[in-house]
């Protein structure tokens, strides 16, 4: 456990150092704070908390750039320290190869966490301190918070997937944008293809399960639909009550986007022969 | 097979795909001792302290260090009282030497209060907060060789630690090596070069192709290798022919220069040569002999046409 957090502090000093962490800190606080102002506007004062508003403009934008940033973070992380050779002093320590993989892991995570913690968090409390704040709203602005840094733990472990496979640092940067075109907007579009040429012949639980196989729909699900108020709107509180998703099952389903590939990773980086 | 020993490897293999790049080699390091290991590039050096190291496992063979496989689980714990210095050695080049340092003191297990001493030891003292970025070879071989002396180690793996480092870098860094081994550390150094480590180690290893090819103190190669001694000798033109007959049967003779002979005498038949060539008295202007050097002992067992 202790040779984890060693390389868990590494990594987010490393963040630190080349201002991973203030970049995303920015963009966060950025994104949420000018959603949180801009687009209120038009929206007025609805019978939904702004809070509510924020949660659904916030996590239909954090559903595209969270993947990215995490993505980025963790393309690097295996085949890059091969590839420049600190790899194999590092395993020559007394630390285990699965210790490395969590040690980034939990390093790379912490940083996603203080990002939406310190830029989302600031602006959820502007918007409260301006007369904005309502429990319910307070929330389902909480579990967006929370299921965003769950979402970038999806796609860290996604890209360290990458990482391992790869031989080369290019050919995982390129793996990892594909990876995020499709699982961001080419899966979307597919499934709307079929729901227009497939019509009646997909039927609602299948069509949730289609969307449920999906880490991004599943993040959608559980800030869009899960919460009433935010489903209302969203203009998908229809959808919310025909589907009848739980909390739950979308939560599921990105904890095993999580765990399998952090496991396949385990998995292959202790076959590497070195 | 004792657990006093710092490796011992038995019958050890190691293929990658079709190439086997290790084979057979039984090899053993006292604790306290020191051993250099030579071979040319692609010998199977680097693979076979890999194996050391459990960074790789052996296709066949036996290993073990300070008594323990290496596959065995809480080998990691060992590893801790094992210092390793990588050939090219890299370091992440953002962090200082001291934060590096700091990093790898904490990943062993020791206390952080000895990096700014080790630093200052290994000469680094002023450059510590500096960015590895800006470092010299010379100063990253030091930070490489500081990091392999963490937390007084029983086993000190180099793997070609003085590549690239002038005369007097690698003086200092076998220095610093020769203290650490004063305190009882077993040292195996990998190299290319005979010359660079004749009298720095115990012993010397040989591979060829990823066999030991020879094994012992580099009296016991020289006579192993068999290099015959060159004898040179410089005679009035007109007394070549003479020279050449005196000494028939006794040396290969070849002419080098004009009136001047060289004789390769093998096993002994140099003093003898030596008496035929001065009983030809004032023909003879001048005698030189060169003994079998380094380079001719080492490319005996490393070349690709030396005996089996």
């Amino acid at each position: 456990m202790k040779a984890i957090l060693i390389l868990a502090d590494k990594e987010i000093r490393d963040g630190l150092r080349n201002r991973w962490v203030l970049g995303t800190i920015l963009s966060f606080a950025g994104l949420a704070l000018s959603l949180a102002f801009l687009g209120s506007a038009p929206v007025g004062s609805t019978r939904a908390g702004e809070l509510a508003v924020a949660v659904a403009g916030l996590s239909s934008l954090t559903v595209y750039l969270m993947p990215l940033i995490a993505l980025m973070l963790a393309f690097d992380a295996l085949v890059g320290e091969f590839e420049r050779g600190t790899m194999l002093l590092l395993l020559s320590y007394p630390v285990t190869r699965w210790q490395v993989v969590l040690g980034k892991f939990l390093g790379h995570i912490a940083i996603l966490a203080v990002a939406v913690l310190v830029g989302y968090g600031s602006a959820g409390l502007l918007l409260a301190w301006s007369g904005g704040w309502d429990v319910e709203g307070a929330g389902s602005y909480l579990a967006m918070m929370a299921s965003s840094v769950l979402l970038g733990g999806v796609f860290l472990a996604l890209g360290y997937l990458v990482s391992v496979l790869a031989r080369e640092r290019s050919a995982a940067a390129g793996w990892a944008l594909g990876l995020w075109l499709f699982a961001v907007v080419l899966y979307d579009l597919a499934l709307l293809g079929l729901l227009v040429a497939g019509g009646d012949a997909l039927g609602a639980g299948q069509f949730v399960a289609l969307l449920l196989a999906s880490p991004t729909d599943a993040y959608r699900i559980l800030n869009l639909i899960g919460d009433r108020a935010v489903a209302a709107v969203a203009g998908l509180a229809g959808a919310a009550a025909r589907a009848g998703i739980g909390g739950l099952a979308p939560v599921a389903a990105m904890l095993g986007w999580l765990l399998v590939p952090l496991l396949l990773t385990l998995v292959i980086l202790q076959r590497r022969d070195l | 097979m004792s657990d006093s020993e710092a490796v011992a490897l038995e019958g050890v293999s190691k293929r990658y795909g079709a190439a086997e790049v290790v084979r057979e080699v039984d090899l053993r390091l006292g604790a306290g001792e020191s051993l250099a290991l030579l071979g040319h590039n692609g010998a199977g050096k680097t693979t076979l302290i890999k194996v050391m190291l459990g960074l790789t496992r052996p296709s066949a063979g036996d290993v073990r260090i300070c008594g323990r496989h290496p596959w065995e689980r809480g080998f990691s714990a060992l590893r801790a009282r094992i210092g390793y210095l990588p050939e090219n050695v890299v370091f992440h080049d953002t962090m200082t030497g001291r934060e590096l340092l700091t990093f790898y003191a904490r990943l062993k297990g020791r206390s952080v209060a000895v990096v700014p001493e080790l630093l200052e030891r290994v000469g680094l003292g002023a450059a510590m907060d500096r960015r590895v970025r800006a470092y010299s070879k010379g100063m990253r071989q030091r930070l490489g060789l500081a990091q392999a002396l963490l937390g007084e180690p029983v086993l000190l793996l180099l793997d070609e630690p003085t590549t690239g480092l002038d005369p007097v870098l690698k003086r200092q860094f076998y220095e610093l090596v020769a203290e650490r081994q004063r305190q009882g550390t077993s040292v195996l150094l990998s190299s290319h070069a005979l010359s660079e480590v004749e009298a720095r180690t115990d012993r010397i290893a040989i591979m060829r192709r990823g066999r030991l090819v020879a094994c012992g103190t580099l009296v016991e190669l020289r006579r192993a290798a068999g290099c015959p001694t060159r004898i040179r000798v410089r005679a009035a033109p007109s007394a070549v022919e003479e020279l050449m007959t005196t000494a028939a049967g006794v040396g290969e003779a070849r002419l080098v220069a004009p009136g001047s002979v060289e004789f390769a005498c093998r096993n002994g038949t140099k003093m003898d040569l030596l008496r035929r060539v001065s009983a030809l008295g004032e023909l003879v202007e001048d005698i030189e002999i060169v003994p079998p050097s380094l380079e001719d002992i080492y490319d005996r067992f490393s070349e690709e046409a030396a005996p089996q």
